[in-house]
């Protein structure tokens, strides 16, 4: 028998089906792979007992031939969901040791769908990141190293446990979620597939929020296949989220494979940036002529107001979770610093509970709702914002059925090499963070290698629920390009 | 439109004029909260009705309660205002122990309800005109409690995500009488509509009252909010010692600081709880958890279609309907309960047009006299509106007179029992028998020749004559009767 933890979850699924290994073995492989790798720091918190209960009880489903959709397949879980008794942190100091009574719509489904619960995931502090170096965890490694190099890379972020996890092959697929990229980004530098669903498309219910407007789960996994499957299980709408959407999940796995032919491919001339890596450039012509290869017609398309997505996000995105994270004020659950008034203790809790960034955009989200900013500052980065979501609606207008783009300015880099400016870091969301701000759905997919033989991947950006679309052209470029799997080292 | 004149207050430089607006906080009656499914029951245990919503928990979100939404809806028809069939949730942000969010969800720039206005009748005819500016739901906070520990506090959430409906007047009020008859008026509204229970004891109506002085015509003062009053009363006397405060520091030469102040009923006083400086600042911001509030016309329409009599419309249905003075339909209208009692009377009428008017005056008179000086209240009156009619039936159709449907009434309070029936065991029929009552009459006339010759001489006198009549029939006889046979007996 191979190492199960090298099947994709297609062929694992198959395999169960079959009953070549039960769920209990394919747990059992994974639960070994997640401690050969603790070097990673990609779980913060491993669960092999819940895991293993949950697999014999599939194993009897199964047995029954009742299963479900994802029957055996062991998950790790971003530590953003909410898990039921199982602790949930978004890897903030401020939650302490908060375990919830309840379980996020998003986490019950998969359950529902029987699935395996392996772990909870590091992830940047309250997904706020492009590295995974803010987490109260410590950062994540990324499994890949530069050629001949044993420097740490990191994994990008928020979803940087999920990412390194599912490409180190710790877990068949991982929740993950995505408020500028924290899917796309970590998926390009890990190798693995990540989808950002439509804004509305998976419930946000019992996901510690960051930027409620902007916050979508989604999965990582390691072929466009598997991210399909999951995403099945993920959509749905949810009446506990009124921003969910009341519309019927699609069968995402069956737009594998469809044809592209005719489909217009809109290629735009915004995200061309001036200094852009050479092999971005490469990578980006690549996958253009690999979808005009399958048939797809390429058209120059312009997103006028691209150049202003990235600052007017740092307003909207910090606005908002200066407010959703006034929660955590040490009165009902999670850390506790006293003080000898309740404005004291207030102060003392929330500035030894939150880390640096975090505080960051707290305080530029408070200054930016602030009584004389909020028209500068807000009000217009909202008017910016629609702007943005305006731009791609004339795009799709013209009948274009998708958006290519690099996913990221650039390969994964080490472990301390940014930070000392934020702005440096925010600049790794630079062609993800409209997405979010359109609400639209977008796909990274890796794509080919950079000089240092580090992953890289390019972006599909949808129309508004079609998600279906990106699975298959993500599956044109995937059959492109190949696969890419780390070199075992840890 | 242009607000009433008020009572002026006489202070060292003349008179002045007080200017007054009115914030009510009403809590919306409903069996679950506005954005969680909890319930709103008053007086659990501390913490008994929480749900992860109304706590704060991580990654919980709000859903709005249909109904709450309704009854906003319902009380803006009521109150004549301009329902917005798109508005916002916004989130007011600030820090406090009993705030799990650390926000609250209102509204700020799109409330659900706009302008409206209500009519205030005052004393002596005469009326005054409030805007009413806006009407937006929000949350409730929870509730700290102080008195547990010496050294922490406690808080207690079950008031935590309660709806309430914030309903803004204009500064169109000059003064505590007006102030007084608006609060009061609009608590009636809400209860006839069943939006709000009215329950000022407990909290379910409390008014935050912004007060400033002006010479009469001048330019607008400085204003002061008095904050959280749950009583009629304490608000007119609030705004009377506030007003002199304010004089007395601008007759002295000093100048007004906008501030936010508490009334302090024991000492009759208001006093300082923060100033401007001290205000926060709310960042008030949509809420993206939330859609916008939208619907339709026709759902508009439907609400409007179920909405109750309100008191204006019942008031000037008594009056024309049964003849009512303007001032009993009024008092009848003014609790939804009496109002509803005497409809019930009413329909219990065999006659209702010949003793509509008749079944006010014993229900104003004889029923709210003798259970307020027993201290009870309509609910609790021990008289049915049932029996009540029976008893207006029996003296409208001459059956008893109007002196023993008292006696009748005094034993339906204290013994209860038919009317009709206890008429007959104990034999107070009014006797129209004129063979008996002039048998009666005969038997007095000619045992009192001396009154006789002097009623004929000064017919004034004949009442004498009724008099005894009426008390040898032990009052029963029928007075129209008595009258006739005697004067055409004595020739009068």
């Amino acid at each position: 028998m191979t190492d199960l933890t090298s099947l994709t979850l297609a062929e694992a699924r198959e395999g169960l089906a079959n009953k070549s290994f039960t769920s209990l073995e394919l747990t059992d492989a994974h639960l070994g792979a997640i401690e050969a790798a603790r070097a990673l720091n990609a779980f913060v918190m491993e669960t092999p007992d819940q895991a293993r209960a949950m697999a014999r009880a599939i194993d009897a489903k199964i047995g029954k031939g009742h299963g479900g959709p994802l029957a055996g397949i062991p998950l790790g879980i971003k530590d953003l969901f909410a898990t039921r008794d199982v602790r949930t942190t978004a890897c903030s100091k401020i939650l302490g040791n908060f375990v919830p009574t309840y379980e996020s719509t998003v986490t019950s489904q998969l359950w529902r769908d029987g699935a395996v619960m392996l772990g909870k995931l590091n992830n940047d502090e309250f997904a706020m990141g492009s590295s995974n170096e803010t987490s109260c965890f410590g950062p994540v490694v990324n499994p890949w190293r530069r050629e001949g190099s044993n420097t740490a890379l990191v994994p990008g972020g928020s979803s940087g446990g999920s990412a390194s996890a599912v490409a180190a092959m710790l877990c068949m697929g991982a929740t993950a979620t995505d408020t500028g990229g924290s899917i796309r980004q970590p998926a390009a530098f890990t190798g693995t597939v990540g989808i950002k669903p439509t804004y509305g498309r998976c419930s946000r219910w019992g996901i510690v929020a960051f930027a409620s407007s902007l916050d979508q789960a989604g999965p990582i996994a390691r072929t466009v296949r598997d991210s399909a499957i999951l995403m099945r299980s993920m959509a749905g709408h949810d009446p506990k989220d009124t921003t969910s959407v009341d519309r019927a999940v699609p069968d995402y796995e069956a737009a594998i494979g469809k044809s592209v032919k005719g489909m217009k491919i809109g290629i735009p001339r915004e995200y061309r940036l001036d200094g852009m890596p050479a092999e971005i450039e490469k990578l980006w012509s690549e996958g253009a002529a690999w979808l005009k290869a399958a048939g797809a017609e390429l058209v120059d398309v312009s997103l006028p107001h691209t150049k202003y997505a990235l600052p007017a996000y740092y307003i909207v995105a910090p606005a908002e979770a200066s407010s959703n994270l006034a929660r955590y004020d040490g009165v009902r659950y999670g850390l506790r610093v006293p003080g000898r008034s309740i404005g004291e203790q207030y102060e003392n809790t929330r500035a030894e509970g939150f880390g640096a960034e975090v505080r960051r955009r707290v305080m530029i989200g408070t200054y930016v709702l602030s009584a004389g900013y909020y028209d500068a500052y807000y009000l217009r980065a909202q008017k910016v914002r629609t702007l943005i979501k305006r731009d791609f609606e004339d795009c799709f207008a013209k009948g274009v059925h998708a958006i290519l783009t690099p996913a990221t300015p650039s390969a994964a880099f080490g472990v301390g090499e940014k930070g000392a400016d934020p702005v440096e870091m925010y600049l790794n969301d630079i062609f993800t963070v409209t997405v979010n701000m359109a609400g639209l759905p977008g796909i990274a997919v890796p794509a080919g290698r950079d000089a240092q033989a580090l992953p890289l991947g390019l972006q599909l950006i949808g129309r508004p629920f079609d998600e279906e679309t990106l699975f298959s052209l993500g599956e044109v470029i995937e059959q492109a390009a190949g696969r890419f799997t780390p070199a075992r080292w840890w | 439109m242009s607000a009433a004149i008020g009572k002026l207050i006489k202070g060292a430089t003349g008179d002045w004029e007080t200017v007054i607006g009115l914030e009510v906080h009403a809590q919306v009656t409903s069996n679950a909260k506005l954005f969680s499914g909890a319930s709103t029951e008053f007086g659990g245990e501390p913490n008994s009705h929480v749900s992860l919503v109304d706590a704060a928990m991580p990654g919980m979100l709000p859903v709005i309660n249909e109904e709450c939404v309704r009854q906003a809806v319902r009380t803006g028809l009521g109150l004549n205002a301009k329902i917005n069939r798109r508005s916002v949730f916004d989130r007011k942000n600030y820090f406090f122990p009993d705030l799990p969010q650390g926000y609250q969800i209102s509204q700020y720039l799109s409330p659900i309800v706009g302008e409206g206005e209500m009519v205030l009748e005052l004393d002596g005819g005469r009326t005054a005109t409030v805007g009413i500016e806006r009407l937006h739901l929000e949350q409730d906070a929870g509730k700290s409690l102080h008195d547990r520990s010496p050294n922490l506090s406690y808080i207690d959430l079950n008031r935590s995500g309660v709806a309430l409906m914030e309903i803004v007047s204009k500064p169109d009020i000059r003064d505590a009488e007006q102030a007084k008859a608006y609060v009061t008026k609009l608590r009636s509204i809400l209860r006839y509509l069943g939006t709000c229970d009215g329950d000022m004891e407990k909290g379910s109506l409390r008014a935050d009252v912004n007060v400033s002085v002006r010479k009469p015509g001048g330019p607008l003062g400085t204003r002061c909010e008095i904050k959280n009053i749950n009583s009629i009363s304490f608000i007119g006397d609030a705004i009377e010692c506030e007003a002199r405060r304010q004089i007395e520091i601008i007759e002295d030469g000093g100048t007004i600081d906008q501030e936010t102040r508490l009334y302090d009923p024991g000492k009759g006083e208001t006093r300082s709880m923060r100033s401007k400086e001290d205000a926060h600042d709310y960042r008030y911001f949509p809420d993206p958890d939330l859609l916008p509030l939208e619907f339709s016309e026709a759902y508009v329409a439907e609400i409007k279609a179920g909405l109750p009599e309100l008191p204006d419309q019942k008031k000037a249905r008594f009056i024309a309907d049964f003849g009512l003075s303007s001032y009993d339909a009024g008092v009848l209208v003014a609790e939804r309960e009496s109002a509803d009692f005497y409809e019930t009377v009413l329909a219990g009428l065999a006659d209702k047009a010949r003793d509509g008017k008749l079944a006010a005056n014993w229900v104003i008179n004889e029923l709210f006299g003798r259970l307020n000086k027993e201290g009870r209240d309509i609910t609790g009156s021990p008289v049915s509106a049932e029996q009540l009619s029976a008893i207006v039936d029996l003296i409208g159709e001459g059956t008893i007179s109007g002196k023993i449907a008292k006696d009748l009434f005094e034993i339906v309070w204290t013994e209860g029992g038919d009317p009709r029936a206890l008429v007959e065991t104990r034999g107070m029929k009014q006797v129209t028998d004129l063979g008996a009552i002039e048998k009666v009459v005969d038997e007095i006339i000619a045992a009192n020749p001396d009154k006789v010759a002097q009623a004929r001489a000064k017919p004034q006198l004949a009442g004498w004559f009724v008099g005894q009549v009426m008390k040898s029939s032990g009052g029963k006889a029928n007075p129209q009767a008595v009258n006739d046979l005697l004067k055409s007996k004595l020739g009068i």
